[in-house]
């Protein structure tokens, strides 16, 4: 098990009036690891995302960054401890240029102007880094990227800023083939450079492909969480559609076990 | 690792002119309707009424252009957020009425009743854009509703519909008067040299750093048409044109030129060379990307109201000066939809996000031929209102269609 986990969530709960969406959530995601987050439609995953990213408030619980609890009121709260959320529906305005887009919000500027050539030679760097060869030009509107393009785009931006997390919403959603294995293939990297990268996909053979642990969602309530070697495809797709899979998950009553 | 990004084909001039081409069939048509749409005019114009093209016609072009463009200057920030500002033109009115009426019945100094005009245009683009993005109320609405009241605000300033005279000498000769031409080849060399300064030190910039840089030779060209251009309006404008040089000598740029030139020079700097410029596009392209990337929406979209008012306020004062006086007409009838009409047809984009400030200049030349050619031609009133109209549908269709267009080839 690597180090003490980049980011701990104990005890979560979060509710919308009467309806209870998370129940006494724990998931840890450790520096250098793809942890999944896998589980039915409604079953929370975007709520839980949305609490940690600072877009709702949770009722009850404690969030650990780096060891240390931390309250994470608003996106600019997330951004500053270096958790970046890249979303489904892509961030990106058409109208501007990759680095006009990687650079939204916090341009570099020299005096009054935008310093372009400096914000320019940082994003080359930094799709470099990343290996990143599918992209024409930096100066090409987002509005003529294909999907996969975008996706990168949006995920490079996170390493830019040297986050620390970067919880991904669905990357591959609406992607093909070879998009999907490039971005997963991008997804990878995150991790092996050292940042710990939360997934969530209904995709298992993504899932299974690049990451390190998953994390099942059931109901509101964290069913297992386990590294992916000791599960297989068919445990997990048990555990997203019943809360349990032989001795993992909750138990019989619905309590944990 | 292969970098391909940095080493990609250099660009040259070939390269620079095919980009432009497959921009042009993607959609991304700019300013090119407005151009080719002004040389057809003066052609047309030119062969029916030869006087069109007289040095003393060229120079009426600039002073009766002049307010329109600066007021659609301003209408350019607030089409960028996909917005409309329906008040412009009496937002001008207002700001002219306070100018005359401080400066003729409370005899305030020029330079302090200029101030509070523009004061005056400040504090409407405040209530306006407050209005709207922090009420939320459709700026359709809101400006419909200020587009009234100003009028009637204007009525009551101006005393129930008398003509106020302007006669401070330094006011009527913003419109009225012109440029020494000395003075004026003085600023065109300045403007000149500062432009191909600045092109060249970008484009060293970018070369020494290894990015992707233009061709020289586009650069070169760029700056080589701006000299051509620009000189030859200004030969034209120095030429004499007064019908009796013994009674009086007419020559020289307008005032008003170089007003606009700078109006042009600053807000293109603002929304390109600025962080605040980046974030009006990108409140425009996309407001909720723009708000998860941490931009203050309501600080810019009620920013936008404030600068087109202000603008407004600008215009208002070189209208005033231009007619000597103001009065209830001041900034009504065909001023807001000639502005509209100016920026649309110079290529901004009613659905927000797509613009530049030379296209309120390059379509406000579009409307001032127009209204210039006709009036030669001894049109009526009316089929002047119902070209100009049939111009700006024209624009915006172009506008409405280049837009699918670029959606159908993955240019938007």
């Amino acid at each position: 098990m690597s180090a003490t986990p980049l980011l701990e969530l104990r005890g979560i709960d979060k509710g919308f009036g009467p309806v209870q969406v998370l129940r006494d959530v724990n998931l840890t995601v450790y520096p250098g690891e793809v942890t999944a987050l896998v589980g039915d439609n409604g079953a929370g995953k975007s709520t839980l995302v949305k609490c940690v990213s600072g877009i709702y408030a949770i009722d009850s619980g404690q969030i650990f960054f780096e060891g240390l609890p931390v309250s994470v009121n608003s996106p600019r709260d997330a951004a500053t401890l270096g958790l970046e959320v890249v979303y489904q529906d892509l961030a990106l305005c058409d109208n501007l240029d990759i680095v006009q887009n990687m650079f939204l919000g916090r341009e570099k500027r020299s005096g009054l102007v935008l310093d372009e050539p400096t914000m320019e030679q940082l994003a080359a760097e930094t799709l470099a880094s990343l290996s990143v060869r599918t992209v024409k030009s930096l100066r090409q509107h987002a509005s003529s990227l294909s999907g996969g393009q975008r996706q990168t785009v949006a995920i490079a931006k996170a390493v830019l800023w040297n986050s620390k997390v970067v919880i991904l919403d669905e990357p591959t959603a609406a992607l093909g083939v070879a998009q999907t294995a490039q971005v997963l293939e991008l997804v990878r990297r995150l991790a092996d450079r050292g940042l710990a990268v939360v997934l969530i996909s209904h995709n298992m053979n993504d899932v299974f492909a690049i990451s390190d642990r998953i994390a099942t969602l059931y109901l509101g309530r964290m069913a297992a969480q386990v590294k992916t070697t000791d599960v297989t495809h068919s445990q997990i797709v048990e555990l997203i559609t019943a809360g349990r899979s032989g001795n993992l998950g909750l138990s019989e009553n619905g309590g944990p076990r | 690792m292969s970098v391909t990004i940095e080493k990609a084909a250099p660009l040259t001039v070939g390269s620079h002119v095919r980009d432009y081409l497959s921009r042009v069939r993607g959609g991304d048509i700019g300013s090119l309707p407005a151009v080719l749409g002004l040389i057809a005019l003066c052609v047309f114009f030119g062969i029916m009424r030869p006087a069109f093209f007289s040095a003393g016609n060229f120079a009426n072009l600039f002073t009766q252009g002049a307010a329109v463009t600066i007021i659609a200057m301003g209408l350019v920030f607030v089409l960028l957020l996909g917005e409309i500002d329906l008040s412009a033109g009496y937002a001008s009115g207002v700001c002219a009425s306070v100018l005359a009426v401080l400066l003729t019945f409370h005899g305030w100094p020029w330079y302090a009743a200029t101030l509070a005009a523009l004061v005056t245009g400040l504090v409407i683009g405040l209530a306006i854009g407050f209005m709207v993005a922090k009420v939320g109320i459709p700026s359709f609405v809101v400006t419909l509703a200020a587009f009234l009241s100003f009028q009637g605000i204007g009525l009551i300033l101006i005393r129930g519909g008398t003509n106020v005279p302007v006669r401070d000498e330094v006011l009527v000769a913003i419109s009225n008067k012109n440029v020494p031409p000395a003075l004026g080849w003085a600023l065109f060399l300045l403007g000149v040299l500062a432009f191909a300064a600045i092109q060249l030190w970008q484009w060293r910039n970018r070369h020494a750093r290894g990015l992707i840089s233009e061709a020289l030779a586009v650069v070169l060209f760029r700056i080589a048409a701006l000299v051509v251009v620009v000189g030859a309006a200004v030969y034209v404008l120095n030429l004499e044109r007064s019908r009796n040089v013994l009674i009086t000598s007419l020559k020289g740029v307008p005032i008003v030129v170089p007003i606009i030139v700078v109006l042009l020079v600053v807000w293109t700097f603002v929304l390109h060379r600025t962080a605040y410029g980046r974030h009006v596009y990108a409140v425009g392209g996309n407001r909720e990307a723009a708000r998860r990337a941490g931009i203050n929406i309501d600080r810019i979209r009620i920013s936008v109201f404030v600068i087109c008012s202000f603008m407004a306020a600008i215009g208002g004062v070189v209208a005033a000066s231009r007619a000597n006086s103001v009065d209830a007409n001041t900034g009504g009838s065909n001023v807001l939809l000639y502005a509209v009409g100016a920026a649309v047809i110079g290529g901004t984009s009613l659905f927000g996000g797509k613009g530049r400030i030379m296209d309120a200049v390059l379509g406000g030349a579009v409307v001032a031929v127009i209204d210039n050619g006709m009036g030669l031609m001894n049109a009526s009133a009316g089929a002047k209102f119902a070209w100009t109209g049939g111009v700006l549908l024209a624009a915006a269709s172009i506008d409405a269609l280049s837009r699918r267009r670029a959606a159908a080839t993955g240019n938007r």
